[in-house]
C-alpha cells in the first residue's frame, strides 16, 4: 500500500526520537535495558502516531485500542513513545527508575498514565490482551488490544496457553507482535533456545501469520493493516529486528546491551549516532 | 452434639452465581476445565457469552481475568486452590494484585478435607501465599449461608479476592439471614476461659468441641474468622481480653495461615498463649476426610486438647 512520503518521514522521525529518549533516559537513571527498547521503536512509532485509536488527553477512553508491552523490560521504549504523544510531560522521563517516579523500572499500569497493563515477568502479556480482547466481545467494543512480545517472551509456557486459546477462540482483534531480534540476556536465541520454525508455530496454533522488516516504517504500517482485516483469526506479525538498533555498538553486541545502561560517554556516542540518522 | 445438615459450599456458590449473573451483567466466569467441579454449568449455560473455559491453563486464565477486569467487567476465575494459589502466583501477585485490579479468584478443595485425591491437590499452603501479596483479600466461609453471602460481598468489593471453599459437604451453622462484612469476624459462642477462632471447615469442628468443653465446665467462645485478611484485629482483642488464651482452628497449614496470622496479631497487640490446631507442617495423604483429620490432629478431641494445653 503506498503511503505519503510525508507520513513515513514523520513516523520515522518518531522512531528516532524515541531511541535518543531511550538512551538518555537509561544513562540518567544508570541502568535499565537500552537495546530490547531500541529494536521496538518503529514499531512504537508507528502503533502510536498512526495506527492505533487512542486519545492521550482520556486515557481510559473505553474505546480506545489497546497496547500491551509485553517485554515489560523494554519500558524506556514505551515511556519515550508516551511522553512523546503527550500521555505526561517530556521531563518526567529522566526520572525512569526513581524514587516516586512514575516510570518504575517495569511498567505500572496504576502508575503510569497510558499503560495498559502492569509487566515484566515474561510471557504473561498475550494472555491479559486476550482477555481485553474477549472484554470488547462481552462488552459490544470494537477496539483493537496490541500485544508487543520478545524472545524470552516465545520462550515462556504461558504464551502458549495464550496463544492455543486465543486461536481457539477466534479473536481476530487481538494483533501481537513479535519482535524478533534473536538474541537475550544470555547470548542468541539459536544458542540458547530457539524459537524456530516461529511462522510454523503460531500458524499451528492457528493465527494467521506475517513476517516483516521490523524497522521499515512501511512493512509495519502495511502488516497493521493486514492485521485489522483478520474477521476469524488472530493475527501474528513477526518483526524481524535489530536488537540495539541505531547504535552501532549495542548491534555489535547486543546481549551484553540487554540490561545495562550506557555510560556518559557511550551515551554521547550513541546520541550522535541517533542524530546523524536523523538528519539523514 | 448438635447435628447441621450438610451441603458443600461450591453446591451455595454455583446457585449464587446464577442469581448474580441475572443482577450484574458484568460479571464473567472464568473456568480451566473444572467447571462441573465448581458447580458454574448452570451459569454457562444461562450466560453462554458470559462463561469462559479456558481448558487446562490456569495462567492463561488468570492472565485473562486480569485483561478481563481492565475493561470494567468482573471476572471470577475458579480452579482447585492448589493451581490457583501455586500455578498462578506470579500472575496473582504481579499482574492482578499490583494493579489492584478487580479479580476474584475461586477456589475449592481448600485444605486436607479434599480427603481421596492426597496432597497433590490439598492445598495446604494457599491461604498463607495469598495472605501475603499486598491488596489481597482472603476470604473463607463456612458454611453454604456464609458463602452464598459473603460471595456478594466480595463481588460487591471493587478489588482482588482470595475465596476459599472446601470439597465436602459442610453443616449449615448459619441462619439464613445472618449478616456478613467482609473483615468482621463472626461470634457464635461467646467465652470465659478460651476463644477458638476458627476458618472454613473448622468452624463447625469448633462448634463441637465448644460443646465438648462445655462438658468439661471450660467455657469457650469461638470467633468465625472468615476474612483471613483483613483480619479482625478489633475482634480477636476483645477475645484476648475476656478470656485470655486463643486456640486457632484451620484446614491448612499450621505455618502462614489463620494461625499464623492470628499469632503475628496477638505478639504485636496483645500477647496471650495461642496454639494452633491445623496440618502441623507436613503433607498429608490420601484418605477419606474424618479419618486425616483424626491422624493428622484436627479433630474436634484435639480442639479440646489443644484448649488444655492453652490454658495450663
Amino acid at each position: 500500500m503506498p503511503y505519503e512520503e510525508k507520513l513515513l518521514n514523520e513516523l520515522q522521525r518518531q522512531a528516532n526520537r524515541i531511541r535518543q529518549e531511550v538512551i538518555r533516559m537509561t544513562h540518567a537513571a544508570g541502568s535499565g535495558h537500552p537495546a530490547g527498547s531500541l529494536s521496538e521503536a518503529d514499531i512504537l512509532s508507528a502503533l502510536y502516531f498512526h495506527f492505533m485509536q487512542i486519545d492521550p488527553k482520556n486515557p481510559a477512553w473505553p474505546d480506545r485500542d489497546r497496547f500491551i508491552l509485553s517485554k515489560g523490560h523494554a519500558c524506556p521504549g514505551l515511556y519515550a513513545a508516551l511522553a512523546l504523544r503527550g500521555y505526561f510531560p517530556m521531563e518526567k522521563l529522566a526520572t525512569l527508575r526513581r524514587i516516586d517516579s512514575i516510570l518504575q523500572g517495569h511498567p505500572d499500569m496504576t502508575k503510569t498514565p497510558g499503560v495498559e497493563m502492569s509487566a515484566g515477568p515474561l510471557g504473561n502479556g498475550m494472555s491479559a490482551g486476550a482477555g481485553m480482547a474477549l472484554g470488547a466481545r462481552i462488552t459490544g467494543r470494537d477496539f483493537r488490544v496490541f500485544v508487543l512480545i520478545g524472545d524470552g517472551d516465545a520462550q515462556e509456557g504461558c504464551t502458549w496457553e495464550a496463544s492455543m486459546f486465543a486461536g481457539f477462540q477466534q479473536l481476530a482483534n487481538l494483533v501481537c507482535i513479535y519482535d524478533y531480534n534473536r538474541s537475550q540476556v544470555d547470548g542468541p536465541t539459536c544458542e540458547i533456545l530457539d524459537l524456530e520454525p516461529v511462522a510454523d508455530k503460531w500458524r499451528a496454533f492457528n493465527w494467521e501469520v506475517r513476517e516483516i522488516d521490523g524497522h521499515d516504517i512501511e512493512q509495519i504500517l502495511d502488516a497493521l493493516a493486514w492485521a485489522a482485516q483478520q474477521r476469524e483469526r488472530p493475527a501474528l506479525i513477526i518483526a524481524h529486528t535489530i536488537k540495539g538498533k541505531g547504535v552501532s555498538f549495542m548491534t555489535e553486541n547486543p546481549a551484553a546491551w540487554h540490561g545495562k545502561a550506557p555510560n556518559k560517554e557511550l551515551a554521547e556516542r550513541a546520541l550522535k549516532e541517533l542524530s546523524q540518522e536523523a538528519l539523514a | 452434639m448438635t447435628v447441621y445438615p450438610g451441603k458443600a459450599l461450591r453446591e451455595a456458590f454455583g446457585e449464587t452465581l446464577v442469581e448474580l449473573g441475572e443482577q450484574i451483567p458484568e460479571i464473567v466466569v472464568l473456568d480451566a476445565d473444572i467447571s462441573a467441579s465448581l458447580k458454574t454449568n448452570t451459569f454457562a449455560k444461562r450466560y453462554p457469552e458470559r462463561h469462559i473455559n479456558c481448558g487446562v491453563a490456569e495462567q492463561n486464565m488468570m492472565m485473562n481475568a486480569a485483561g478481563l477486569a481492565t475493561t470494567g467487567l468482573i471476572p471470577l476465575a475458579c480452579t482447585y486452590a492448589t493451581f490457583s494459589s501455586m500455578r498462578t502466583c506470579e500472575q496473582i501477585r504481579s499482574f492482578i494484585c499490583y494493579a489492584n485490579l478487580n479479580v476474584k479468584i475461586i477456589s475449592t478443595h481448600g485444605g486436607i478435607e479434599v480427603g481421596w485425591d492426597g496432597p497433590t491437590h490439598q492445598a495446604t499452603e494457599d491461604v498463607a501465599m495469598m495472605r501475603a501479596i499486598p491488596n489481597m483479600t482472603v476470604v473463607a466461609p463456612a458454611d453454604a449461608v456464609a458463602t452464598s453471602a459473603l460471595l456478594r460481598r466480595v463481588v460487591a468489593y471493587a478489588g482482588p479476592t482470595y475465596f476459599r471453599m472446601g470439597r465436602n459437604p459442610v453443616p449449615v451453622i448459619y441462619k439464613p439471614n445472618q449478616e456478613f462484612t467482609i473483615g468482621k469476624a463472626i461470634k457464635l459462642r461467646e467465652g470465659a476461659d478460651v476463644t477458638l477462632v476458627a476458618m472454613g471447615a473448622m468452624v463447625s469442628v469448633g462448634l463441637d468441641a465448644v460443646e465438648k468443653l462445655a462438658a468439661e465446665n471450660i467455657q469457650a467462645g469461638l470467633l468465625d474468622m472468615h476474612t483471613v485478611k483483613p483480619l479482625d484485629g478489633e475482634a480477636l482483642l476483645a477475645a484476648a481480653r475476656n478470656t485470655h488464651a486463643i486456640v486457632t482452628l484451620e484446614d491448612h497449614n499450621i505455618i502462614g495461615g489463620l494461625g499464623g496470622a492470628v499469632a503475628e496479631f496477638l505478639a504485636e497487640h496483645k500477647p496471650v498463649p495461642v496454639v494452633r490446631v491445623g496440618v502441623p507442617d507436613t503433607f498429608a495423604e490420601s484418605g477419606a476426610p474424618h479419618e486425616l483429620f483424626e491422624k493428622y490432629g484436627m479433630s474436634a478431641n484435639h480442639v479440646v486438647d489443644a484448649a488444655h494445653r492453652v490454658l495450663k
